[in-house]
């Protein structure tokens, strides 16, 4: 992208007042993840204080402590840490999939675009939350099976708008013209209708890592997380069984989880004005 | 035949390399799995006698190589046989039959009022782009999408069961109060309406957006223009013209949602104790309960590959131009 493409590409999405919002508050998730071991000192997972310390009642552990007088605080910073670790991968996961399989599908179609569609179609109708729950309870739940399972569950609606993408793109002239040139049909998909396809892809890539980051933390919270790290859906799971006396504990790592997926969902609104223009709100 | 009997036909036909494809992702799943309900039974009677053990094997066959066990699955669902329930010891199909209903009630109220809602808020939100109404209904929409639909069910307890009493924080009846006739109906009301509404606020999301992109879309086209020359109110527009046009999507949408309605409520249904299938097929997973979950996952299947088929015919009657093929 050059520089003016950039500036119109700012200029754009900067119009977007709750995509700028998003931005910001992205940043600052990004931040408490990447300062979590400088900040504290202590891990989300080490018994530092008295149990069922309220917010603000010790200003050591301002956010307060949980059944086991684990610090609130700590769970919230390296929970962002796990959150956005599992939502990224498995969007990078998901994408990868969905991008090869749409490819494939709509730049030879016939029969392996029917065969590569069935095949997603099945993966479409299984009810995804299910598909996933069903893997990581099965394969025991670590972090490498849950980006897994999400990244396996997500992948149908990027590989059905990649190929869109490229049964529109296939005999545009400049395909056709790198065609007569010799050119392969690789290199033809990696750098002549991929990029040309992207923007789309980057708006829906946005909404995924969203929306895994809601799975994730649907999972931790059915017991369904990895055991050896803390995460904001895990934390609501144990805060659920002391609602009636500390609501807190389940309250603080939900705010988490909100702001989280509301900034990227708002995110991908702005990337969606800014990169698909024709679309634009009026 | 008819162009609709023969269409409906071949969407059934093609829809069977599908479903043997979704028994297949599953068996292949269930079996990677070390332990077997077996297992799991013995160990919760504590006995690990081996003998007993290998008895319950042959008995329900588990002791059979894998393609074997899997030719047997497929020929039993064939034969509707949906097979026997190792944990609950009954035929899985009573098992579902017992459970449907209080999932259907759940994801057909939840879809109903999400649907109404959202279609409705969408128009408002497109008729008035631009407008503080547009950008609040956005941003409502924006906030109930980004939810964790598990986490806002548990505000709804600590608000309307902890602090203020007036709703019953899970279950599905009162238990032992004996209620008949409207005091019961009002009993599953009130135990209804919390696990309803934080689902439906999430689907009530995605209908808004859809909805108001669509009607947006739409406003564009030719013949609305036309209309506009013509002199006819906004109103009879955005009605007749726009949003008939506009709900297809939706509709699309809809349908797809319904993949939801036998599994997709787990969380809810484990947040507000529902005795649902969703629940059912959670505590089958750990309890290798694998018939069951085969089942209910595999229903679940079939159950959107019929519902879309039904979309599909109802695209036909919503726009003429949809022709079958």
């Amino acid at each position: 992208m050059n520089m003016n493409a950039l500036r119109e590409f700012w200029f754009q999405f900067s119009r977007h007042r709750g995509a700028v919002a998003g931005v910001i508050i992205f940043v600052m998730i990004l931040v408490m993840a990447a300062t979590a071991g400088l900040v504290l000192d202590h891990g989300p997972l080490e018994l530092v204080g008295k149990p069922f310390l309220r917010p603000g009642e010790n200003f050591r552990y301002p956010l307060g402590t949980d059944s086991l007088g684990r610090d609130v605080l700590a769970g919230i910073f390296f929970g962002a840490r796990v959150s956005l670790l599992i939502g990224v991968t498995a969007t990078i996961i998901a994408t990868t999939v969905g991008v090869t399989i749409g490819a494939l599908s709509g730049y030879y179609g016939g029969w392996l675009d029917d065969g590569l569609m069935r095949f997603t179609e099945i993966f479409q109708t299984i009810p995804a939350f299910m598909l996933m729950i069903v893997i990581v309870a099965i394969l025991q739940p670590s972090i490498g099976i849950i980006v897994t399972a999400i990244g396996l569950t997500s992948w149908p609606e990027i590989a059905r708008l990649v190929r869109g993408e490229f049964v529109s793109l296939r005999e545009r002239e400049f395909v056709v013209a790198s065609r007569g040139i010799g050119m392969s049909d690789i290199r033809i998909i990696c750098t002549q209708i991929l990029p040309n396809s992207i923007a789309p892809v980057v708006v829906m890539g946005s909404f995924i890592v969203a929306r895994a980051i809601l799975n994730e933390s649907g999972l931790a919270f059915l017991g369904l997380g990895d055991p050896n790290v803390m995460s904001w859906g895990a934390m609501i799971g144990k805060g659920r069984e002391v609602l009636r006396i500390a609501e807190y504990l389940t309250v603080i790592p939900g705010i988490a989880i909100l702001l989280t997926v509301l900034a990227l969902n708002m995110l991908g609104d702005g990337l969606n004005d800014a990169l698909n223009p024709w679309q634009k709100e009026r | 035949m008819s162009a609709t009997h023969r269409y409906i036909i071949r969407r059934l036909l093609q829809a069977i390399p599908a479903i043997i494809g979704i028994i297949t992702v599953f068996f292949i799943l269930l079996n990677i799995a070390p332990g077997d309900a077996i297992d799991v039974l013995a160990g919760e009677a504590g006995t690990a006698n081996p003998e007993y053990m290998e008895r319950l094997r042959q008995l329900y066959g588990l002791d059979r190589p894998l393609y074997i066990q899997y030719l047997k699955y497929m020929w039993n669902i064939i034969n509707l046989d949906l097979g026997f329930s190792y944990r609950h010891q009954m035929p899985v199909i009573d098992l579902i039959i017992q459970r449907l209903p209080a999932t259907l009630l759940l994801m057909g109220s939840c879809l109903t009022l999400a649907f109404t809602i959202g279609t409705l808020l969408g128009v408002v939100a497109a008729r008035y782009s631009g407008t503080g109404i547009d950008y609040f209904t956005t941003f409502v929409s924006l906030f109930c999408y980004s939810v964790p639909v598990f986490w806002l069910g548990l505000m709804m307890i600590i608000l309307f069961s902890v602090k203020l009493g007036l709703l019953p924080s899970g279950g599905m009846v009162t238990l032992g109060a004996g209620y008949s006739g409207l005091a019961w109906f009002w009993d599953i009301v009130k135990h209804l309406a919390m696990p309803c509404a934080s689902l439906a606020l999430l689907y009530m999301a995605v209908y808004t957006r859809l909805m108001r992109a669509s009607m947006l879309e739409v406003y564009d086209s030719d013949f609305v223009r036309t209309a506009h020359a013509k002199g006819l109110s906004a109103r009879r527009i955005a009605i007749r013209h726009v949003m008939r046009n506009a709900l297809l999507p939706v509709v699309t949408m809809f349908g797809l949602h319904t993949a939801g309605v036998l599994g997709g409520a787990v969380v809810v249904e484990v947040v507000f104790n529902w005795p649902g299938l969703g629940r059912l097929a959670f505590d089958a997973i750990f309890a290798r309960d694998f018939n069951l979950l085969l089942s209910i996952c595999v229903l679940s299947s079939i159950l959107v590959i019929i519902v879309n088929i039904a979309i599909d015919l109802i695209y036909c009657l919503l726009d003429p131009r949809i022709e079958m093929h």
